[in-house]
């Protein structure tokens, strides 16, 4: 469809490219056109994205298991994720995408500054989600919100007097953690509010309604606490965790094996993340070589290779959204 | 008929020149810095031989401490891990590279009439990545070994102290390398074929290579993100195949499995392609069916994805999950079925020659046909309640892996080293070992038939002492079959250097690489070669003046003759 669309630059500049452009197609010995060239260097871009996309397949599987096992995990904990930070994210790397198909097409069209402007600002762009990105895992950090063992929520313990004297003791901490609201708003709990009823009812109205299963408890027909009680999916591992790891610490409303969510959320986006990376390597390459002129409308396979891939890491996170940060929003 | 030797065809005129792709360059670094798939499939050749031995030589050290219950050689951990590093060196560094990224590399491209794969730098950067996570294997075996069984089932290889870590990024950097290499061979697949060589015209080496390739690049990826959770289990606890933490280690058995039943595909579907050249070039006769053949090789790609429930049939699945399973493995039967009859029909009538890839040929009929029933034997759930873990799916796995694919391997090896080395091998050598090979593989692994459904598990170091004659029968057997491997290993590399020089075509092959001269040239085809059809063996005769075949009339257009495909 697209390969199509580009097909007929290559052909019409296949013959005259030779001398007339610095960055003149170099058909390789085994091919017969510089069009052959292309569609194969197209294909096999295509087949490694599969390869990528069922890598990620599986943890997308992962997510599905563990959401079907325990729902109650993921309607509780997703709240520890910040949405406005993930739209902003969402917004970033869809603008990214636009610049890149933008400068593919300013190769394709011999514009050249456009195109150099144009993968920088795709740079720029990557950065800039790798920055929020970076906020949002300082914040989970330092409070604890980590994967498997490494799961000790620095929220309050509300569930007696000493944990509720936790809780008012991190208050403390606020004012450096307002630059993240969405992330600290559990921690601004009073001491017998979880976060789930604080969304439910008393919280910032920015959140959704209340948190539901079904239709078993409607929209303020019982009180927000008892619509956070989701019960664990039976055929799901409950896991040992909570009686192994802190016997004592626990909320009373807060689910168990809660780590396995972050678990899962850290495996998804870090390897998300470790793509974008990838990305800004190749595009800063592609970045060097436009700046020396090797592109042009006889020879723009790689910035169109690279696009392809650069769409598909995109791809993946508006996926990632919604599934990770938009859990009953 | 004589007087069809005045034509040397294009083979002779490409041999006047002199110049093949083994003497065109010299020194280290032409090797090292090659993109000829020609050299990168023999650099690979090379390995994988040397995997072979080091699996094999894992292979008769288990063996041998089984020669007596308890202790003969070794203490229980250093069993276990001769078990394992056999295991993964065997599948990951032979088998599943054995036949696509060696021979495959070799003579898909001149089979098809192109020049080189479609990325010859990609095919290099495979072979180096192959390299590289060889090195990560060995390097596990000099840090403390792994213990685990090439499964890594957690929560097992999640606690173990010995170098899981190591091993699986080693597996996790090969399934890169095969999964380049299966996307080369798709897009050289697609993009390369010359005027003329129409689907239905491509050998069914290529056939199967393209369906080998098709699993590769859709099921290696899902063993990539497993093998990375479990390195990320190991260091940094994620909990995500811990139960303790909430996860979930049966989820860790269907992500392995999702590749890993697939992955036998990957194994024996070029294996079946080689059967296909074999059968047909040594019955002389074109093969049959060359249709079912060659979509049989995609529907058990296809199937392959839908029965990796079969490994699990007793780690907790639902009954109705475990009786679909069942159902759709009985239906992998049906393509693998299809094939070998066609490969036996081909053989009806037909002028058999017994030379020594045809020997392999038959072992294979034979070897897989038994691994491929008892195959039937596990996917049925009742029987597999029973006979589950024990030697008789040893038995299995090795009649299907060794007894098929490995002896196919072999058998390619025979068929395609005149043209790989230019040397004819020493045929009556060939022919004992194959012998060797067949009487100690059947002397090994069919007594562990019988071991299993008396009930031997696999894996254990210890056993009853009634077991005892079983497994001395079983040992005998393996030291027989290595016997016939190393036979093999000397008169090939005596012709390397004794060997007679090998003609265009020594065996009456009518696909495309034996149109060029033995060694080919170093870019195969100097234009596109004419395309027909790849068993008419109508016009091939054999000329006594060059001790091997020739083609009448080559300059025939493409097109002419009646191809199977149309």
């Amino acid at each position: 469809m697209k390969g199509e669309a580009m097909l007929p630059a290559v052909r019409s500049a296949a013959a005259p490219a030779d001398t007339a452009h610095p960055g003149a197609p170099r058909v390789a010995h085994h091919f017969a056109t510089p069009v052959q060239q292309f569609e194969s260097a197209q294909l096999g871009m295509w087949l490694f994205l599969a390869t990528e996309v069922l890598l990620f397949g599986g943890l997308f599987c992962a997510y599905a298991v563990y959401r079907a096992a325990h729902p109650e995990v993921f309607i509780y904990a997703h709240r520890f994720l910040d949405a406005r930070l993930g739209a902003l994210n969402t917004v970033v790397l869809v603008s990214s995408s636009l610049t890149m198909a933008w400068a593919v097409r300013c190769a394709q069209t011999g514009r050249q500054r456009g195109l150099v402007g144009l993968l920088a600002a795709t740079l720029l762009f990557a950065a800039a989600f790798l920055a929020v990105k970076y906020v949002e895992y300082e914040s989970k950090w330092r409070h604890g919100l980590l994967w498997g063992r490494y799961y000790h929520p620095a929220h309050g313990h509300p569930a007696g007097d000493a944990s509720g004297q936790a809780g008012t003791g991190q208050a403390g901490q606020e004012p450096a953690n307002a630059s993240a609201p969405g992330d600290e708003r559990p921690m601004a709990a009073g001491p017998n509010q979880s976060p789930a009823t604080i969304a439910a009812g008393a919280g910032p109205p920015s959140r959704g309604g209340p948190v539901t299963l079904g239709g078993a408890a409607g929209p303020g027909a019982t009180p927000p606490a008892e619509a956070t009680r989701i019960a664990a999916s039976a055929a799901g591992p409950r896991g040992l965790a909570w009686h192994l790891r802190r016997p004592d610490s626990g909320r009373h409303d807060e689910p168990r094996n809660v780590q396995i969510f972050f678990a899962v959320y850290f495996l998804m986006t870090g390897l998300h993340g470790l793509h974008v990376m990838a990305g800004m390597a190749v595009i800063a390459w592609l970045l060097v070589r436009s700046i020396r002129g090797h592109f042009g409308p006889g020879y723009f396979a790689p910035v169109d290779l690279a696009g392809l891939y650069w769409h598909v890491v995109d791809v993946i996170w508006i996926f990632l959204f919604p599934l990770l940060y938009l859990i009953h929003g | 008929m004589t007087s069809i030797a005045g034509h040397p065809g294009i083979a002779g005129r490409i041999a006047e020149a002199g110049a093949n792709y083994l003497s065109e360059r010299r020194g280290i670094l032409s090797w090292v810095f090659t993109l000829d798939h020609k050299r990168i499939g023999v650099m690979y050749l090379v390995s994988i031989l040397f995997s072979f031995l080091l699996g094999g030589v894992f292979a008769l050290l288990v063996r041998t401490e089984l020669l007596t219950p308890r202790r003969t050689i070794m203490d229980a951990d250093t069993y276990n891990q001769m078990f394992t590093l056999h295991g993964v060196v065997m599948i990951f560094l032979f088998i599943i590279p054995g036949i696509p990224a060696a021979l495959g590399n070799f003579v898909l491209p001149i089979m098809l009439g192109a020049r080189d794969v479609a990325f010859p730098r990609l095919n290099l950067f495979s072979y180096y990545l192959y390299v590289l996570g060889a090195v990560f294997a060995v390097l596990a075996i000099a840090t403390g070994g792994v213990d685990t069984g090439w499964t890594f089932y957690v929560p097992y290889s999640t606690t173990t102290n010995t170098s899981v870590t190591a091993v699986v990024l080693g597996a996790f950097i090969l399934g890169f390398s095969s999964i380049f290499t299966g996307i080369n061979f798709i897009v050289t697949i697609h993009k390369l074929r010359p005027p003329g060589m129409t689907w239905f015209r491509m050998p069914l080496f290529l056939w199967a290579l393209y369906a080998t390739a098709i699993i590769q690049v859709l099921a290696t990826p899902v063993l990539g993100i497993t093998l990375l959770l479990l390195v990320a289990e190991r260091l940094l606890r994620v909990g995500i195949f811990d139960p303790a933490l909430g996860g979930d280690p049966v989820l860790f058995q269907h992500f392995f499995w999702f590749y890993s039943h697939p992955a036998v595909y990957i194994m024996i579907l070029p294996a079946m392609g080689v059967m296909s050249e074999l059968v047909s070039t040594f019955s002389h006769k074109p093969i049959f069916g060359y249709r079912f053949v060659a979509l049989s090789s995609v529907a058990i790609a296809m199937i392959s994805f839908l029965v990796w429930g079969h490994h699990m049939f007793t780690s907790g699945q639902s009954p109705l999950a475990s009786m679909i399973f069942s159902f759709l493995t009985f239906m992998v039967a049906i393509p693998s079925a299809i094939k070998v009859f066609n490969w036996v029909a081909t053989m009806y009538r037909g002028a058999i020659d017994l030379k020594t890839p045809m020997l392999y040929a038959l072992w294979f009929l034979f070897l897989f046909g038994i691994g491929g029933l008892t195959g039937l034997f596990l996917g049925a759930l009742a029987v597999d309640v029973h006979v589950h873990d024990t030697y008789f799916v040893v038995a299995h796995f090795h009649y299907t892996m060794f007894g098929g694919v490995a002896m196919a391997f072999v058998g390619g090896l025979h068929y395609w080293w005149p043209k790989i080395t230019g040397r004819m091998y020493s045929e009556l050598w060939g022919r004992l070992a194959a012998l060797l090979v067949f009487v100690g593989f059947n002397l090994t692994f069919f007594t562990q038939f019988v071991l299993g459904t008396h009930g031997m598990p696999r894996r254990y170091y210890n056993y009853p002492a009634h077991f005892t004659s079983y497994h001395q029968h079983s040992t005998l057997g393996a030291y027989l079959t290595a016997a016939g491997f190393f036979l093999t290993a000397g008169y090939l590399i005596h012709s390397l250097f004794r060997g007679r020089r090998a003609p265009a075509n020594p065996w009456g092959g009518a696909t495309l690489e034996w149109q060029c001269s033995s060694p080919p040239p170093a870019h195969n085809f100097d234009r596109p070669p004419p395309v027909g059809d790849p068993y008419d063996m109508s016009r091939i005769r054999y000329d006594d003046a060059i001790g091997g075949y020739v083609t009448a009339e080559v300059a025939e257009p493409a097109g002419a003759g009646g191809g199977p495909g149309r």
